[in-house]
């Protein structure tokens, strides 16, 4: 049997793509619609970098020495034209953009160098501060980490935290730190009245707490599996 | 400007109707244009208290719904004329008010009147809810009990975060008004201790309220305390608190037990 390898072809595709390109009208005289071209350049230079600019010529009539003296002064501002519309063929020399037809309108939407994005996100915080006195019926949970209150905490308010719970009023609700499995957290308060005190999952309730305790400053933390409360200072 | 204050405390049978009838009449009497709202649908009380429930025809309901209008349902004091009520309805519930109706009666007011005074609905439910939901000041009237007391830090902690003003990052100023205080069982540490009261609350204080049988007299004859007798302890407490919500300087008096030459003699004390 005979057997032949067909030589694979290349074929030549054909695809196309659609660009949306500026259109420049130029009008008499020239000269002063140049100066109205240099005077955006002046205020964002670099606008038609690396976009396509095409020619439209129905409105002025030109030579075809007018039309490569005005295609020069466009390259002298670093504008390159891809295409020139509105102009009969003859006029154009060789070395000119090619004559384009069919354009259709549409709406540019122009996209300004947009303001890079923050380098990169700030860490989230791992510390929480109020500033108010936190009231009966409210729940302040902070997993990230530590929670300070410069006011009260109301009996019947409680503070979980992640971290450690710092009270600079009194504790007459609820503290549960270290809910993460953190039993290295403690909670200091400036007077102890807590209904309730939780490290990582151990707990006292009023009951337990020592009475001498009661309206002094104190810290409470784990040793071991134990929950102690000290008086501070 | 018009000011819309909320008479409020969580609990209930603390004097919120009895200070809120006591407040806008005084406030009435120092020639301001007052409102009192009852917000308490369902259980209304400040037409009692005011002497107007015989003349109750429309009331907050119809206005919220739009089956009356505002100068329909407002009702004007027999002794203050420039003293109204808008009175609640007995037979609906707080399911009726609608907080966008709530909104539209309160601006209305707010074009009427110097002070707009809501009697808040004890409880922390909807009709607590809706009547600070407007408020520019609150009143948390409170009991020197332990139980009114985490009530009230509870509704103040509503007050700091389900308020317009607390949703548009301002603040409701807020007063505690301590009502029914027994100087005679203050005085035997029966009681909660002013001091006591505010290092919890963490609030200005508007005023003291002593213990009184004249509150009592004065809502039996359907008149605010301040009217009835202006001269009684409790009215002189509320008409010094009217004068501080006016911005006055009022120097605070606690209410001290006062003993009879007798009593002093024989070292005994008043029960």
């Amino acid at each position: 049997m005979n057997v032949r390898a067909d030589p694979t072809r290349q074929l030549v595709r054909l695809r196309g793509r659609s660009y949306v390109a500026f259109v420049f009208s130029p009008v008499v005289p020239i000269v002063e619609w140049l100066a109205e071209i240099d005077a955006t350049l002046a205020r964002s230079p670099g606008y038609f970098v690396g976009k396509p600019i095409v020619l439209d010529l129905a409105s002025v009539d030109l030579s075809s020495a007018a039309i490569s003296h005005l295609l020069g002064s466009l390259n002298e501002r670093n504008i390159r034209v891809l295409g020139i519309e509105g102009v009969d063929e003859e006029r154009l020399g060789a070395n000119m953009p090619p004559l384009l037809t069919g354009g259709r309108a549409c709406v540019i939407t122009r996209s300004e160098p947009v303001q890079k994005a923050e380098p990169e996100a700030k860490p989230k915080p791992n510390s929480l501060l109020l500033e108010s006195p936190v009231r009966s019926g409210q729940s302040i949970v902070f997993m990230e980490g530590d929670v300070t209150v410069l006011g009260s905490v109301g009996s019947g308010a409680e503070i979980v935290a992640g971290g450690s719970i710092h009270i600079y009023g009194t504790l007459r609700g609820r503290a549960m730190a270290g809910v993460n499995g953190n039993s290295n957290a403690r909670i200091y308060c400036q007077r102890i009245e807590a209904e309730l005190l939780a490290i990582d999952g151990y707990y006292q309730t009023a009951e337990e707490i020592d009475i001498s305790l009661r309206n002094r400053p104190a810290q409470a933390w784990l040793e071991g599996d134990t929950m102690k409360i000290t008086p501070l200072n | 400007m018009a000011k819309v204050l909320v008479v409020t405390s969580g609990k209930g049978g603390v004097g919120k109707t009895t200070s809120t009838a006591a407040l806008g009449a005084a406030l009435a009497q120092s020639g301001q244009n007052v409102v009192v709202v009852d917000f308490d649908v369902g259980l209304r009380n400040l037409d009692l208290v005011m002497g107007a429930e015989r003349r109750v025809v429309f009331d907050l309901i119809n206005v919220v719904q739009g089956v009356a209008k505002l100068p329909q349902a407002l009702i004007r004091d027999k002794r203050l004329e420039n003293l109204w009520l808008l009175p609640a309805s007995q037979t609906r519930d707080k399911d009726a008010l609608t907080d966008e109706g709530v909104g539209r009666v309160i601006a209305e007011l707010r074009s009427r009147f110097d002070w707009i005074l809501c009697d808040s609905p004890a409880g922390i439910e909807r009709g607590a809810t809706l009547a600070m939901r407007y408020a520019d000041e609150a009143v948390i009237v409170t009991n020197p009990e332990v139980s009114s007391v985490r009530d009230s830090d509870r509704i103040i902690g509503m007050l700091d975060s389900k308020t317009v003003r607390a949703e548009r990052g301002e603040r409701v100023e807020k007063h505690v008004l301590i009502s029914r205080y027994d100087p005679a069982r203050a005085a035997r540490g029966e009681m909660l201790t002013i001091d006591d009261i505010l290092e919890i609350l963490a609030t200005p204080l508007l005023g003291i309220i002593p213990e009184s049988q004249e509150v009592l007299k004065a809502s039996n004859v359907g008149t605010p305390v301040t009217l009835n007798n202006a001269e009684s302890a409790p009215a002189r407490a509320y008409i010094d608190a009217s004068r501080r919500l006016m911005g006055e300087e009022v120097a605070m008096v606690v209410p001290a037990e006062r003993k009879g030459f007798m009593d002093r003699l024989l070292g005994r004390r008043a029960a």
